[in-house]
């Protein structure tokens, strides 16, 4: 691992509700170098609500309390919105569940690709629809032509999904956030996609931060794992060392997936030790 | 108790569902894998009665199935749809969620039907005044099997229905959905693109591949390799690769 680029320290954050504050996310500290992070948990965890603070990305009611929350150097709790914009996007790309809902209905693939490349590396659009190409053959779309013509609703999931990708690979960043990027997809399509991930991540030498629920298949393609549980981490691990994982929760989320392999009658149900929470 | 032959569904041109045929004996699972846009949901879909341009036959314990469907096929199958909060009305409660089948049928009772139903779903009788949006993705799912359950059917169609859960609540879901098939008899038919779910719940298995099911095997010979067609061997490899330790 060489340089932090990522430096959190004991982050909290917390929702007001009616009976006083909710803590969603809970004294939680962990770094990240150039190397490939999966956070893991369920929904609830405070997963995305962790890697969202690193672009100050959280909900205007988030009570966030937090010892240090930096980027490269960059002290994200005191940061102006305009040294945020410099971050977001641009040094940082963060690739969402669903492109459906990401991606712009009324704009062609290859037009909102180039627009995300104009915006960050200022050039004609001349330039920009040529850098669109050569963005969407990366993320290994076959006809990066045709696909730059069409317009998301033409596109199938895993499609849309790679112009997601490649137009937050646009500015070269150095961080890519993927909170979920392959649970509304196939099996099939979802290793795909992983694989790119993986491949552009280790190629382009930037830091990936993994997120899902899904706790074998983020060791796949990670290098260490973070796993979560209401709102703090329960256990951090090396992806190759997940066998060994010590955690009751760990191995329970581990233990109750139904396997092709190891077939059981009855799939064990997490049995929750309120002792976890302390 | 269902028995598919020959079934084929066309969309302007699209022939999603090339001559499928298989069949369901009463009180066991059959389950339905392959990617998206290979016609898996599309055959849920045909036999549910949702999609009415399909040609062939279908049979329900015998009885041939005809374009319109009659209100007592409603009575016999249910269907339970991979997103529970979309397949809930969200300004409906939790009762009047569960009470619109009764009415619908015209069954009494509803009182007492309604809190068994929850008891039996696992979840606790205060959650019968909820609104969708107050409960959690696993408690949507089994107020979501609960309704299903309401008109007593014979037949569940489960589309996806833990694909949009945690892996946790899942298992819990999957264990349910096996205890209420033995206490009920009830007969499941399933679509899933996760192979290992499938394989947990069905004992027979059809792949599909570009609206044709290229091979139908045992959960056992899945399980062992024992598989003839290219395109399952493929969805078994990517499926193992990904397990864990």
């Amino acid at each position: 691992m060489s340089a932090v680029l990522v430096d959190i320290a004991n982050l909290s954050i917390a929702f007001p509700t009616r009976q006083g504050l909710s803590l969603a996310v809970r004294e939680v500290s962990l770094t990240l170098g150039v190397e490939k992070l999966g956070i893991v948990g369920e929904s609830g965890s405070g997963k995305s609500l962790t890697a969202r603070s690193i672009l100050r990305l959280l909900p205007p009611n988030a009570v966030v309390t937090a010892e240090r929350i930096s980027f490269d150097g960059i002290d994200v709790m005191r940061a102006g919105e305009t040294e945020l914009r410099a971050i977001r996007g641009r040094r940082a790309g963060l690739i969402l569940q669903d492109p459906k809902f990401s991606l712009n209905p009324v704009m062609t693939a290859g037009d909102q690709i180039a627009e995300a490349w104009r915006a960050h590396r200022k050039g004609t659009w001349r330039q920009a629809r040529q850098a669109a190409l050569d963005l969407l053959a990366q993320v290994q779309i076959r006809d990066p032509g045709r696909v730059a013509g069409s317009y998301p609703h033409e596109l199938s999931g895993g499609m849309g999904q790679r112009v997601m990708i490649a137009m937050m690979l646009a500015p070269d960043p150095e961080l890519l956030i993927a909170d979920e990027p392959t649970s509304a997809l196939d099996a099939t399509v979802q290793a795909e996609i992983l694989r790119l991930l993986e491949d552009l991540v280790s190629r382009r030498g930037m830091g990936l931060i993994l997120i899902s629920h899904d706790l074998p298949l983020v060791s796949h393609f990670c290098d260490r794992v973070v796993v979560m549980y209401a709102g703090r981490i329960v256990e951090e691990l090396r992806a190759s060392d997940l066998a060994s994982a010590q955690h009751p929760y760990t191995r329970g989320l581990l233990d109750c997936m139904p396997t092709l392999t190891k077939p059981k009658p009855r799939l064990p149900v997490m049995v929750r030790d309120p002792a976890w929470l302390a | 108790m269902i028995e598919v032959t020959g079934l084929h569904v066309r969309f302007e041109g699209v022939h999603a569902v090339n001559d499928v045929s298989f069949a369901v004996p009463r009180g066991s699972s059959f389950g339905i894998v392959g990617e998206s846009g290979s016609g898996k949901s599309t055959v849920l879909r045909a036999f549910s009665g949702l999609n009415p341009d399909w040609t062939g036959t279908m049979r329900l314990a015998g009885m041939t199935l005809g374009r319109q469907r009659e209100k007592q096929f409603f009575r016999r199958v249910q269907m339970v749809f991979q997103d529970p909060y979309g397949s809930l009305h969200p300004r409906q409660t939790v009762d009047r969620a569960l009470s619109e089948p009764l009415l619908v049928h015209g069954i009494g009772d509803i009182e007492a039907r309604i809190l068994r139903a929850l008891a039996e779903v696992a979840l606790p009788p205060s959650v019968r005044f909820r609104y969708p949006h107050e409960l959690s993705g696993g408690q949507r799912q089994r107020v979501a099997i609960a309704r299903a359950l309401m008109a007593e059917p014979e037949v569940l169609l489960l589309d996806e229905p833990t694909s949009a859960l945690d892996v946790s609540v899942q298992a819990e879901v999957l264990n349910l959905l096996a205890d209420l098939q033995q206490r009920r008899g009830l007969t499941y038919l399933m679509v899933s693109h996760n192979l290992a779910v499938v394989a947990h719940l069905c004992p027979m298995i059809g792949v599909m591949l570009g609206g044709e099911m290229v091979e139908q095997l045992s959960a056992d010979d899945l399980r062992n390799n024992r598989i003839a067609h290219p395109h399952t061997a493929a969805l078994r490899a990517l499926s193992t690769e990904l397990e864990g330790p």
